[in-house]
């Protein structure tokens, strides 16, 4: 993975660089919103990598408490950085997108709540990882974790089950979408999932080394109190 | 159209902020192990 990291960087950075162009200048324009709905070529593939990242989170976690694998414990916390990354820019490009269309910028409505309600779980998650210290920590955030993950299908299937100023999905919802739009939506997507997996890739190294710094800082000031004056 | 390009601005300003503590963090993790050395 070392060797093979530089070009699947620039893969992907070409990647998004085409999806970028294809987002703007090449996808028709919509009929009624006009050129304001290319703002989902970002937020929907933003919302699906969200999910991945706080799946893959909920795995790792159900991992570490049936078998307290430390590197299932990195792979958590690393997913739910990368899921909490993802879920801001739904947060923010929603709002974006919602107030020309709808003429607000947020409402109460069950997609919408249920979403940033998600973010304060995972934000909690990642705040009790770092102000907390001790052996039961990880359990502690593994436990949250999987209680977390309960608000995922809220989220996911609240347009299905309750009326709301959300709109239904077109994609798997019985709508319907232009195929072109849908072949840009798609390519956006396979960009965003890339580009999430680099960064988590390396988020994942990152602890694995603090944990290492941290492992080795304890022996030595384990070898330094035992060493005879 | 500001719209559709702030929100496009807006997400790489979050992605490239998170990579941007990712660098620093590892930076700091670079100085650790020196001095542990």
């Amino acid at each position: 993975m070392k060797r093979a990291y530089p070009i699947l960087a620039v893969l992907t950075v070409a990647l998004l660089g085409y999806s970028l162009y294809e987002a703007l200048v090449v996808a028709p324009t919509d009929r009624l919103q006009g050129d304001v709905y290319r703002i989902i070529y970002y937020h929907v593939p933003s919302a699906w990598t969200m999910f991945t990242f706080f799946a893959i989170n909920f795995v790792a976690s159900v991992i570490y408490l049936i078998r307290r694998n430390l590197k299932a414990d990195a792979v958590a916390v690393a997913a739910a950085e990368l899921g909490v990354v993802f879920n801001t820019v739904v947060l923010v490009t929603g709002p974006l997108w919602a107030r020309p269309v709808w003429g607000i910028w947020w409402t109460w409505d069950i997609r919408l709540t249920s979403t940033l309600v998600l973010w304060l779980i995972y934000v909690s998650y990642l705040l009790l990882r770092r102000f907390s210290s001790g052996g039961q920590m990880p359990l502690l955030a593994a436990t949250l974790a999987v209680f977390g993950a309960l608000d995922m299908p809220l989220v996911y299937f609240s347009i299905w089950f309750f009326r709301t100023q959300h709109p239904q999905p077109v994609v798997g919802g019985g709508g319907s979408i232009d195929p072109r739009m849908l072949h840009i939506w798609l390519l956006n997507w396979f960009a965003f999932e890339c580009f999430g997996l680099l960064v988590f890739w390396s988020r994942y190294r990152l602890e694995i080394m603090r944990r290492e710094v941290e492992e080795t800082r304890e022996l030595e000031s384990l070898l330094e109190t035992r060493s005879p004056r | 159209m500001s719209y559709l390009y702030a929100a496009y601005i807006a997400t790489w300003l979050i992605h490239l902020g998170y990579i941007g503590t990712l660098v620093l963090r590892h930076i700091r993790l670079r100085r650790e192990i020196q001095e542990l050395k």
